[in-house]
């Protein structure tokens, strides 16, 4: 996931479908979000580069939605329901997966093991 | 030299020597003093043998047949003799300030001789064509009057800074001549020569006329005197303040260190700052600090009663050593609360006399000290056992625990006595006269109630050789004089001071000697290593370069005091 300005990112994602759980007025994902282009990469745990400015799922909560649709910690957001998340605000990346009409929310998250997944597929042919 | 004296004339003769001692005339030579004293009595035997047999009586003294009989037997113990210590002093007051003085009077006559032949050049210039031939000199104008007053004033000038300089009282006596001043000398003397020979052959000679002439060339010799007083400056006093170099002092005896930066200067000057800053830096030598642990564990002994416990066959630590006493002796120390293990004796073991006392009653009794043996401080000592490895520990730190419970003793003593005394307003007349006193009474006054506690907490530390009732006195009607709260009067007491507060007699340390492998008139040098020997310790000084600083230089924008926040927030969504 190394970044090159100015250059598209590609890399190789999966497909994530949450749904949302309805907690009184609230409808929660189960999981925390750190990281934006106005926050400080450095003190990203999880990327690799350090300045790395993605959404990063920080914490995911046990038996919540998103562990059971396969979200992990560690993974970076690529897109939410077809809304581009590789350079936004964190504020932007909070608004864009608490919208209030939806009830499902559908990831493009990206890690290091699925590349290495991929590319040991690839090298078994 | 006397250490005690025996009979009628023992008093009398330390009567006589205690004069002698406080009388400023110190030029006496000791052999006029025993010559004009009829019963100084002089023992050549060292302090060891026995009084009676190596007496000998000097002068007119009437042989007394039956001196084995009459006389009696004053040791060094007896409140009328001399101590050791006394005999140094007045040994050193005696040959203190002979021969030494000469060489410093010689250099003072000899510099009023060139200042007064100097100072007296311009004006023999300017009389003596008046003198010798008056008649052919042209008439001194307007200008040469006028630099009349100028010859005037420059050389008052030259007076006045001549006397600022060099007058001075001299600050020590060096070993060498002072190298720059010798240089000065001579090459006044040398200028002043040229002068006089240009003179007195193409004026005296050849009776030159022009007396403007003569006039101008006085003014000028006074010009290059003023000029030479100016590089006398530059040389003697402006040179070395700039610190070159960082000396390090350590005293030999107790590790006391100072550093101090210095200019260049020659050995023997340097020494002289040292010294100067010694007398203010350093804590006074205080010998009995060094033997202090000896005569702890001696004092340790002394009170305490011996139980043989391992019997005569002892361990093998002790077995070397009990050659002195038959028997090894052990003691044990205890602080209320505290214990130290001791593994007693095994029954089977046979060395355990039957005799011996058991282990437990010893654990119960308090206050015994450790030691396999009693003839060596316990710091020199090898642990008998596991357990007696802190012997040196426990004694020091309960030597620490004394200390403090005295120093506390003496604070609250010395509190209370000022409480009593009450600096009396003027307003306060209603007091009768009686109970006024000045600040001598009131200090003999409140002094008996703190001096028991006193003299105790100096006894611990050891300073009470520095203090005398006397100067306890005076300090304490001092501190009363200018209101001084307790704890001012009691710092010079709680604390050892630097050398200068103590008064001359107690300073063991006067006569200095400079050692040093480089010549004393050479300059400091980088790692120049010399030595202050006094008679009961040493300085030792080491040089170092202080290192060339090259500072470079940073240029900071202010408008690049500029911040931005770095946040991490984290949302749960």
């Amino acid at each position: 996931m190394s970044f090159m300005p100015g250059q598209p990112v590609s890399t190789v994602v999966q497909r994530i479908e949450i749904h949302k759980l309805r907690d009184g007025d609230n409808l929660i994902l189960g999981f925390s979000i750190g990281g934006g282009i106005d926050q400080d990469p450095s003190q990203n745990l999880f990327s690799e580069d350090k300045t790395d400015k993605g959404i990063y799922v920080t914490r995911v909560s046990k038996g919540g939605p998103a562990e059971v649709a396969g979200l992990r910690m560690g993974d970076r957001i690529m897109q939410v329901n077809g809304w581009d998340m590789t350079m936004v605000t964190h504020d932007q990346a909070r608004k864009k997966l608490t919208k209030k009409n939806e009830d499902v929310v559908r990831l493009l998250v990206t890690r290091k093991t699925l590349e290495d997944a991929v590319r040991q597929s690839m090298m078994q042919h | 030299m006397r250490l005690f004296c025996a009979g009628r004339e023992c008093n009398d003769t330390l009567k006589e020597l205690s004069e002698r001692e406080r009388s400023r005339d110190r030029h006496k030579s000791r052999s006029k003093e025993s010559s004009r004293s009829e019963k100084s009595v002089t023992i050549n035997a060292p302090p060891a043998e026995p009084l009676l047999g190596d007496q000998s009586v000097r002068g007119e003294e009437v042989q007394d047949d039956n001196w084995g009989e009459t006389t009696t037997a004053v040791t060094g113990t007896s409140e009328h003799s001399l101590s050791q210590e006394d005999i140094v002093r007045i040994s050193k007051s005696l040959d203190d300030s002979v021969g030494l003085d000469c060489k410093h009077y010689l250099n003072v006559a000899l510099s009023v001789i060139l200042g007064l032949v100097v100072f007296l050049t311009p004006l023999a210039f300017l009389i003596l064509p008046h003198l010798l031939w008056a008649d052919r000199l042209t008439a001194c104008g307007t200008a040469c009057e006028g630099l009349f007053i100028s010859v005037a004033f420059k050389l008052l000038i030259l007076l006045l800074a001549v006397w600022a300089l060099f007058f001075r009282p001299p600050r020590a006596g060096l070993p060498r001549i002072f190298v720059f001043r010798a240089l000065l000398a001579t090459l006044v003397l040398l200028f002043v020569l040229s002068y006089w020979l240009f003179y007195g052959v193409r004026i005296l000679d050849s009776q030159d006329e022009d007396y403007q002439g003569i006039v101008q060339y006085a003014v000028s010799l006074v010009d290059a005197l003023l000029f030479i007083h100016y590089l006398a400056i530059v040389l003697l006093e402006l040179r070395q303040l700039q610190p070159f170099f960082s000396l390090c002092v350590t005293r030999s005896t107790d590790g006391a260190t100072q550093h101090y930066n210095l200019g260049q200067l020659s050995i023997q000057r340097a020494a002289v700052v040292i010294l100067e800053n010694y007398y203010k830096d350093f804590p006074v030598h205080n010998p009995a600090m060094l033997t202090a642990s000896k005569s702890r564990a001696a004092k340790h002994l002394a009170g305490l009663k011996v139980y043989n416990v391992d019997g005569p066959g002892g361990n093998n630590a002790a077995a070397g050593i009990a050659q002195s006493q038959s028997r090894a002796m052990i003691f044990f120390f205890l602080r209320p609360g505290k214990r130290i293990l001791w593994t007693p004796p095994q029954p089977s073991d046979p060395s355990a006399s039957p005799g011996s006392i058991s282990p437990h009653t010893l654990l119960c009794s308090s206050f015994s000290l450790v030691l396999p043996w009693s003839s060596l401080p316990p710091i020199l000592l090898q642990p008998v056992k596991p357990e007696l490895v802190s012997i040196s520990v426990l004694i020091y730190t309960e030597h620490e625990r004394r200390v403090r419970k005295r120093r506390a003793r003496l604070v609250v003593a010395v509190e209370e006595a000022f409480a009593h005394i009450r600096h009396m307003q003027e307003e306060e007349q209603k007091k009768a006269p009686g109970d006024v006193m000045d600040p001598r009474e009131a200090a003999q006054a409140i002094f008996p109630s703190m001096a028991r506690a006193l003299q105790k907490y100096l006894r611990t530390t050891r300073q009470q050789h520095l203090h005398s009732m006397e100067s306890i006195q005076q300090h304490l009607a001092f501190c009363i004089t200018n209101n001084m709260t307790p704890k001012a009067f009691l710092e010079s007491y709680l604390t050892t001071g630097p050398t200068l507060q103590y008064g001359k007699d107690r300073w063991l340390a006067r006569q200095w000697t400079l050692i040093s492998e480089a010549s004393v008139t050479s300059g400091l040098k980088d790692g120049a290593v010399f030595l202050l020997k006094c008679i009961d310790f040493s300085l030792v000084v080491t040089t170092k370069k202080i290192p060339y600083i090259q500072l470079a230089e940073e240029f900071i924008d202010p408008k690049s005091h500029k911040f931005v926040l770095r946040l991490q927030s984290e949302t749960s969504v």
